[in-house]
């Protein structure tokens, strides 16, 4: 409590205007805490590269050995490890362009029409978001044995279309609703017609939108675990390979895998936010609110 | 297209989609209740008896899983709130300039797979891993200590992978709040503590609201983590849904337990809904 009194003291010489300390040090609580929440975020990334780069003597990669590159060179040369990345690509390609083309067309639907059913459409898109995965796996496996259906890479497709759909739609909407319906009328004054509006100013508007969620689409299709789990029947996918591997230990290849993946998710960020200053750069014009 | 037929357009769009939907997910569910009240095995082929006793049933027979899912949801939505809340406080009101840059680094390490993340923390809460092998190098520790195979790991490990699920919503809601209407309450002599739980926190109330579901549904149905991190003392009803179904085929049992989990869940949603409206749900 001294140190108050001294510095309230000081204040009536000298016309200090800060806060006395302890509301400064209570400032300072908030930020230090969000820090320390980031590093938290941050940690398991950090040990999951550090890893990739270990050089263990057995199948536990549990302890630091000493640092090798060895890992990202024959991780290549290993079918076992590559096979199931590419079903994963294939299906995530596929699963992402079915249910951004599917989603889109609902997104437009929902902002720009009025109809009937309106609410049971947002229910039939908000329930499947809000389902735990394992119930949709479950559902989805009894539906299949239930019709004698042979579970491969198509019965995958199926499943990750299905719970992408909603994901694109929410975005692609979010997109939408954002965006000013005077340019379209402006397009339609000046003579284009429906179709030449959508293609020539609508389109370009919400492709952003589009891109964005497709990119999600591809995210949550190739991370998925647990309803691939129970669709896949025979066929691997990365997410499976690596339980499958982890159970007798974690090799360093799935760390090699993670740490990839994490550095092209890392590139199509950085592209992104160059594309988006480039384009605020290049339409200097103040924009309407967004809001 | 004539004027008569307009009606028509909005259907064109959303029925391939909504058809989707409906194929699997609704049509999934439908089947997977059917599968529930059917007795049989894979090999005579199950038939249709009604046998509604299997709830019941499956509910006495896995009580402590559910409880546990249940308790450690509870537990977990309770962590990221106390975790998010200031986390999405400080970045929508003090974030500045730095806003978009702190809201990735939120959602950055979640480019890494679901998987991949948990299994840094089993390296991480390994008994004689990097971190807890040098504490207990150093003493700090006592050698017998562990974390892994324990409730605090499966909790911790879901507290971690669902934390932004917590703090994006959380976000939306605080950034949308007018500052002029703290600064109202500041200039009418409320304290900084009372401006915030007075103005603050209720109008960031359907932030919570949105997080806690988008946090506690994942966290009840997960089994990644309690299979990863956990023991078997830290079974999830999740676990038990997918051995059923994959390791046993015990088809009827499974979907019992699925469907039951499922009905607690939609009960939740209709809930939501009636508090917030249907249409607020999917506007992201």
């Amino acid at each position: 409590m001294t140190a108050v009194a001294v510095t309230s003291g000081a204040a009536e010489r000298v016309p200090d205007r800060r806060p006395p300390l302890g509301v400064r040090l209570s400032a300072l609580v908030l930020p230090v805490f969000t820090g320390l929440a980031v590093l938290y975020l941050f940690l398991p990334i950090a040990v999951m590269i550090a890893f990739s780069f270990n050089d263990p003597a057995g199948r536990q990669n549990i302890t630091w050995q000493g640092f090798t590159l060895e890992n990202y060179a024959t991780i290549w040369g290993r079918p076992d490890v590559t096979g199931p990345m590419v079903n994963s690509l294939i299906v995530a390609v596929v699963a992402t362009l079915i249910s951004t083309v599917l989603g889109t067309l609902i997104g437009m639907a929902l902002t720009r029409y009025e109809f009937r059913g309106r609410n049971g459409l947002n229910l039939l898109i908000f329930v499947p978001m809000a389902t735990p995965e394992i119930i949709m796996g479950a559902s989805l496996l009894s539906l299949f044995v239930s019709f004698g259906v042979q579970r491969d890479l198509t019965t995958i497709v199926i499943a990750h279309v299905m719970f992408n759909i909603s994901f694109v739609v929410v975005t692609v909407r979010a997109r939408i609703a954002g965006f000013n319906r005077s340019l379209e009328e402006a397009a339609m004054d000046l003579g284009a017609d429906e179709w030449a509006t959508f293609r020539r100013v609508t389109f370009p508007l919400i492709f952003p939108g589009i891109l964005a969620a497709a990119l999600l689409a591809f995210a949550l299709s190739i991370d998925d675990y647990v309803i691939t789990s129970f669709v896949a029947g025979r066929s691997i996918t990365f997410p499976l390979w690596v339980f499958g591997v982890s159970r007798l230990g974690v090799p360093p290849e799935v760390n090699v895998l993670g740490t990839l993946i994490f550095v092209v998710a890392l590139l199509f960020i950085a592209v992104q936010i160059w594309s988006q200053q480039r384009a605020v750069r290049a339409d200097p014009a103040p924009r309407p609110a967004a809001r | 297209m004539t004027r008569r037929w307009r009606w028509v357009v909005p259907y064109l769009f959303l029925i391939p989609g909504g058809l989707w939907l409906l194929a699997f997910f609704v049509v999934p569910m439908l089947v997977m209740a059917s599968v529930s009240l059917q007795e049989g095995s894979l090999g005579t082929g199950y038939t249709l008896t009604w046998n509604f006793g299997i709830y019941p049933e499956m509910a006495q027979q896995w009580a402590p899983q559910f409880g546990r899912s249940l308790l450690y949801a509870l537990i977990v939505t309770g962590l990221t709130v106390a975790v998010g809340y200031p986390m999405a406080y400080t970045i929508a009101f003090r974030g500045g300039r730095y806003k978009n840059i702190l809201l990735l680094l939120v959602i950055l390490p979640f480019f890494t797979a679901y998987i991949i993340r948990t299994l840094a923390w089993k390296l991480i809460l390994a008994d004689n891993g990097f971190f807890l092998g040098s504490l207990k190098d150093i003493g700090i520790l006592d050698a017998g200590f562990r974390l892994i195979a324990t409730p605090i790991a499966v909790i911790s490990g879901l507290t971690y992978n669902f934390l932004p699920f917590m703090v994006l919503p959380l976000y939306v809601a605080l950034e949308k709040i007018d500052p002029r209407l703290i600064e109202a309450a500041t200039d009418l002599y409320a304290s900084r503590l009372q401006a915030f739980l007075r103005v603050t926190l209720p109008l960031s109330m359907p932030g919570v609201f949105a997080g806690s579901l988008l946090t506690f549904i994942p966290a009840i149905g997960d089994f990644i983590n309690s299979e990863i991190l956990g023991s078997r003392d830290t079974t999830m009803i999740g676990q038990i849904i997918q051995r059923l179904f994959l390791n046993n085929n015990a088809y009827p049992e499974a979907a019992a337990i699925g469907f039951t989990l499922m009905a607690g869940v939609l009960a939740l949603i209709f809930v939501y809904a009636r508090a917030v409206g249907a249409d607020e749900l999917t506007r992201g």
